[in-house]
C-alpha cells in the first residue's frame, strides 16, 4: 500500500466513511503531505465510495485545500484585505520576497515556505496580519516579519 | 478605552462565573416562557441579517422530526469583523448555554460551531472549554453535545445554506430558498443557525431578564451589538454599544478627526460619505427615523488620504475570489464590475460607462441566488454615486 493510500486509510478510519468526514479528511491530507494529490481523491472517493469528481469537486473549491504543487512546510498567509493593504501589507510581503526570494504563489526551493496572499483574516484591528500554518501574527512591520521567518529557520537548524 | 459620547456596555464581555445557575435556570423553565422571554426581549440575529432570533428557535422547535440541529455560525469572514472569535475567546460558556438552551427547546442532540479555517488555532482551548461545559450538562442529565467542524478558507460558507452543504462535504454553494434552515437544513433536517453573538446574547437575556436587554437600542433594534472597529482609527478593536447611534456620533469618538467615510457592515456593506453621517442611524430597518443601516457589526473608517477608488477594488477583488460561481449574474457580474472600473480609471471606457455597471449591480441585486451576489451593489452602488469623481480621475 502505498504512502497515500495508508494515509487515507488511516483517516477513513478516524473519521468514519460518510460524506460528512470528506472535508475533514482532506483536511488532514492536507496538513500532512501539504498537497492533495489526484491519486489522494482517488482513494478517498474508493474508502468514502463516492464518485472521484466529487471529491474533486469539494478539494479545488477550499482556499485552504490545495490540488496543485505541494505547498512548503510552513504556509505564510498573508492578509490582502482592505485595512491589512492600508496598513501596510504590501511592505510585509515585499519584506518576506525579499528574505525568501519567493513571490506569492511560490514555494522555496528547500520546500520549507509557501507565501500566499488571502482574503481577510478576521485581525483587522491589528493589522497588517498573517497566518503561518495555524498561528496568527499580527501588527506586522517589515523588521518583525524578518525576526518571526528566522525564528522559523533557526527551529529547522535545530531540528535537523 | 474611554469614548466621549458612546455609553459602552459590558454585557457581553462580563466574566459571570455562574454558568452552571444559569444553565440550570434555563433547563427548568418551561419552553414557551423561554421563547416568549427571547421573542419580547427583541433580540435579532448579529450576522448581519437580522432575523428575530425568538421566532427562529420556535418555527424550528414547531417542525415535527426525531433530528434537529443548532449550529453556531463561526464563520466570520466578513472584511472588517472579528468579534465573534473575541467573544468564542473571552466568554465561549455563553455561546455554549444559548446552544443548550436552543438545543432544549427545538429537541437537538446535537450541536455544531463552525469555525472558519482562519481561526483553527482557537480549536484546542474551545475543546477544552466545551468538555467542561458537557460535564455540566451531565449533571443536569440533558443529553446534548456540542463538536466543532472546521471550515476551509471560503467566505461563501458563512451563508447558512453554503454552510450546510460545506458541513455535508460538498461545495460551499448556497441553496435555493425556501425551504428554509428551520425546515430543512443540516442533513435536511430543522436545523436553528444563529450567530456567535447572538447565542451569547441570550445568556445576558436568560440572566438578567428581558427588561434590561429591551431598555437598549431603539424600536426594532434592541439591545446591544458588539462592533468591529477598523481602519484610520486611533482605537481599533472591539466595542460593545447602544444600537441607535448615529454615525457622526460613532466618527466623533473613534475617528482620526479626518474621516471621509465609514463602510458600515463589511465589504457587503454600504460605505456612507461624511455628509450623511448625521442623518444615518446604525440598527436594523424598520421605523427608524432617517436611513439606518443593519450591521454585522463592521465598522471600517477611511480618512481624506485613502483613495476610495482603491477601496472598491479591494473589495470587487475580494467578492471575485469569493462568489462560489453557482450562479451566472455573480460569477460574471463581480468580474465585469472590476474588470469595468479598471476600464473606467484607466480611461479606456468613458465615465458615462459607470451608469452602465450600476444597472449591472442592480441586477445582480434582484437576480443573484444568495446574499453574496445580491450585497455587491451595496458597497458597488454607494462608492461608486458617492465617491464617483474618485472613479474616474
Amino acid at each position: 500500500m502505498s504512502d497515500v493510500k495508508q494515509i487515507v486509510h488511516n483517516l477513513t478510519n478516524q473519521y468514519g466513511k460518510s460524506v460528512e468526514s470528506l472535508l475533514p479528511i482532506l483536511q488532514n491530507i492536507m496538513e500532512i503531505n501539504h498537497v492533495i494529490t489526484e491519486e489522494a481523491m482517488i482513494e478517498v472517493a474508493r474508502e468514502l465510495d463516492i464518485s472521484a469528481a466529487e471529491v474533486f469537486g469539494t478539494a479545488t473549491f477550499y482556499s485552504f485545500l490545495n490540488t496543485s504543487k505541494p505547498y512548503g512546510k510552513y504556509i505564510i498567509r498573508v492578509c490582502k484585505t482592505i485595512t491589512c493593504m492600508m496598513h501596510g501589507k504590501n511592505q510585509i510581503i515585499e519584506e518576506i520576497e525579499l528574505m525568501l526570494k519567493i513571490k506569492p504563489g511560490e514555494t522555496t526551493h528547500d520546500r520549507l515556505f509557501t507565501l500566499l496572499e488571502t482574503n481577510c483574516l478576521g485581525q483587522c484591528h491589528q493589522g497588517p496580519a498573517m497566518l503561518i500554518n495555524d498561528t496568527p501574527y499580527t501588527q506586522l512591520t517589515p523588521s518583525k516579519v524578518r525576526d518571526i521567518i528566522n525564528s522559523y529557520l533557526v527551529l529547522e537548524v535545530s531540528n535537523y | 478605552m474611554a469614548t466621549k459620547h458612546l455609553m459602552r456596555l459590558d454585557l457581553i464581555f462580563k466574566n459571570e462565573r455562574d454558568t452552571a445557575d444559569i444553565l440550570k435556570k434555563v433547563m427548568t423553565k418551561s419552553n414557551n416562557d423561554i421563547i416568549n422571554e427571547l421573542i419580547s426581549s427583541g433580540l435579532k440575529g448579529r450576522g448581519g441579517a437580522g432575523f428575530p432570533t425568538g421566532l427562529k428557535w420556535k418555527l424550528t422547535a414547531d417542525e415535527v422530526s426525531d433530528e434537529k440541529y443548532i449550529i453556531c455560525n463561526a464563520d466570520e469572514g466578513e472584511p472588517g469583523t472579528f468579534k465573534d472569535r473575541e467573544i468564542l475567546v473571552r466568554v465561549p460558556d455563553k455561546v455554549w448555554t444559548g446552544m443548550a438552551a436552543c438545543a432544549k427547546i427545538i429537541g437537538a442532540k446535537e450541536g455544531f460551531i463552525y469555525l472558519r479555517g482562519e481561526y483553527d488555532f482557537l480549536k484546542k482551548e474551545l475543546l477544552k472549554s466545551i468538555d467542561e461545559f458537557h460535564l455540566l450538562l451531565d449533571e443536569l442529565n440533558f443529553p446534548f453535545r456540542i463538536n466543532i467542524f472546521s471550515g476551509s478558507g471560503a467566505y461563501i460558507c458563512g451563508e447558512e445554506s453554503a454552510l450546510f452543504e460545506s458541513m455535508q462535504g460538498d461545495r460551499g454553494e448556497p441553496r435555493n430558498k425556501p425551504p428554509f434552515p428551520t425546515q430543512k437544513g443540516y442533513r435536511n433536517k430543522p436545523t436553528v443557525i444563529n450567530n456567535v453573538e447572538t447565542l451569547a446574547h441570550t445568556y445576558s437575556i436568560f440572566k438578567y431578564g428581558v427588561d434590561i436587554f429591551r431598555d437598549l437600542g431603539v424600536q426594532d433594534s434592541r439591545g446591544s451589538k458588539v462592533f468591529s472597529v477598523s481602519g484610520d482609527t486611533p482605537i481599533p478593536g472591539i466595542y460593545e454599544l447602544e444600537f441607535g447611534m448615529t454615525l457622526q456620533r460613532f466618527v466623533e469618538d473613534f475617528g482620526d478627526g479626518d474621516a471621509k467615510a465609514v463602510q458600515v457592515g463589511g465589504a457587503s456593506g454600504f460605505c456612507v460619505p461624511r455628509k450623511k453621517f448625521e442623518k444615518t442611524i446604525i440598527g436594523y430597518q424598520g421605523k427608524l427615523t432617517g436611513t439606518s443601516l443593519p450591521t454585522g457589526g463592521s465598522m471600517m473608517i477611511f480618512n481624506s488620504s485613502r483613495s476610495m477608488y482603491n477601496v472598491l477594488h479591494n473589495y470587487l477583488e475580494f467578492f471575485v475570489e469569493e462568489s462560489c460561481g453557482q450562479c451566472t449574474p455573480c460569477r460574471v457580474g463581480t468580474q465585469q464590475l472590476l474588470l469595468g472600473i479598471e476600464k473606467v480609471k484607466r480611461g479606456e471606457l468613458p465615465s458615462g460607462y459607470l451608469d452602465k455597471l450600476l444597472d449591472l449591480a442592480e441586477t445582480m441585486r434582484i437576480t443573484a441566488k444568495c446574499g453574496l451576489g445580491q450585497s455587491v451593489a451595496n458597497s458597488f452602488s454607494s462608492i461608486v454615486e458617492n465617491f464617483k469623481e474618485e472613479m474616474i480621475y
